[in-house]
């Protein structure tokens, strides 16, 4: 029997084929997702900022971007996977609430999907897909057997990507 | 200085509720008014909640929701977020455009509806703010709301990544409006700005 592992807000978790990996309604938040197609092990980190750096308190690590994509590598080493072997698919980032005058700390979600993907590059890991940006929010399931990561929404349709 | 809610004390934490009972007492009469019927309100719960755990407390982060959010700037800057499911959501449209009950669509809303909808977060929110306000002499200035309809997730992380980088906890007042047999579940999420919780508790006479 397979299984849908649950991830929440800030949170890391793994799975082995044929189980799979959610993580429901992205708002701003970026879901990570590595795996290695060798070994069929999936990862989904669910950061919510972009940088542990200015944080007051950074002991979550699956928080931040940065630290976020650090522990799944780590983790995912640990049971087996290759770092050269990772590759990545991301969706979420999105703005969900417009205010005139905006300011920075607004675009949480552009300055999600830029970090990811220069974290991503940091550590040499192939992005293969993306879904991010827009203003409506996201669910999305992962299969690390084929490597599809279904983005399901409301009223903006529902893809694999 | 206290950045999360998590390192209060007992008797700062009761006069957070205290206040929180009030702010939906106060935003039930302006509803009732506003409404023009009658309508009852169950004593509020309070919740002191990490941030992984509040989109179960609203109904699951895949529920659909109309998320009202604004910003009160002032000596204590807060923003505040008001969480209600959209089919409740559509309830309160009815009752508030004299619609026969049941009959606003929640994949269908007109300009009209979103504009009764954020006019209803606007006095909601607005009525909790000066509770606040009243109990501790501060000045809130609140924005004009801004409205999401979509996850419950997605508008909670949203609102919840701009305390992130400080805090990990988030104080939830479930309010249950009622108007005679239909209940009306929202929820209040208080979000102090860093530096705002000691400014709040200092003028309550409750600081460190």
């Amino acid at each position: 029997m397979s299984k849908i592992i649950q991830v929440g807000m800030a949170d890391f978790k793994m799975a082995t084929a044929p189980d799979k990996l959610i993580t429901a309604g992205l708002g701003s938040c970026i879901g990570i997702c590595l795996y290695d197609k060798v070994i069929k092990l999936g990862s989904l980190t669910h950061i919510m900022l972009p940088s542990s750096s200015q944080a007051k308190n950074a002991s979550n690590e699956a928080k931040f971007a940065d630290t976020g994509l650090k522990l799944a590598i780590r983790e995912m080493e640990k049971n087996g996977a290759q770092a050269s072997r990772l590759l990545a698919k991301i969706a979420g980032g999105a703005q969900m609430f417009k205010f005139s005058g905006e300011s920075d700390i607004m675009k949480i979600g552009e300055r999600n999907s830029v970090a990811v993907k220069e974290n991503l590059q940091l550590h040499r890991i192939k992005l293969l897909s993306s879904d991010t940006g827009g203003n409506y929010g996201r669910t999305i399931i992962f299969d690390p057997e084929t490597g599809d990561l279904l983005v399901k929404t409301i009223g903006h349709g529902e893809r694999i990507i | 200085m206290v950045y999360d809610f998590s390192e209060l004390s007992g008797i700062q934490l009761d006069i957070l509720r205290e206040i929180g009972n009030i702010g939906s007492g106060n935003a039930a009469t302006a509803l009732a008014q506003l409404l023009n019927a009658k309508i009852d309100m169950n004593v509020p719960q309070v919740n002191i909640l990490p941030f992984a755990e509040v989109p179960d407390l609203v109904g699951g982060a895949d529920l659909h929701v109309v998320g009202l959010f604004l910003v009160a700037t002032g000596s204590a800057p807060a923003s505040i977020l008001f969480l209600l499911p959209v089919d409740k959501a559509c309830l309160l449209v009815d009752m508030l455009m004299g619609k026969e009950w049941g009959k606003t669509n929640p994949s269908n809303l007109s300009d009209m509806d979103i504009s009764a909808l954020m006019e209803l977060g606007n006095i909601i929110c607005a009525t909790y703010l000066n509770a606040l306000a009243m109990f501790t002499q501060l000045d809130f200035r609140p924005s004009v709301p801004a409205l999401g309809i979509d996850m419950a997730g997605a508008i909670l992380n949203s609102v919840l990544a701009q305390f992130g980088a400080v805090a990990d906890h988030v104080l939830v007042l479930e309010t249950e409006f009622k108007r005679g047999d239909q209940e009306i579940v929202g929820h209040f999420f208080l979000l102090p700005e860093p530096g705002s919780l000691d400014v709040i508790l200092a003028s309550l006479g409750v600081s460190l």
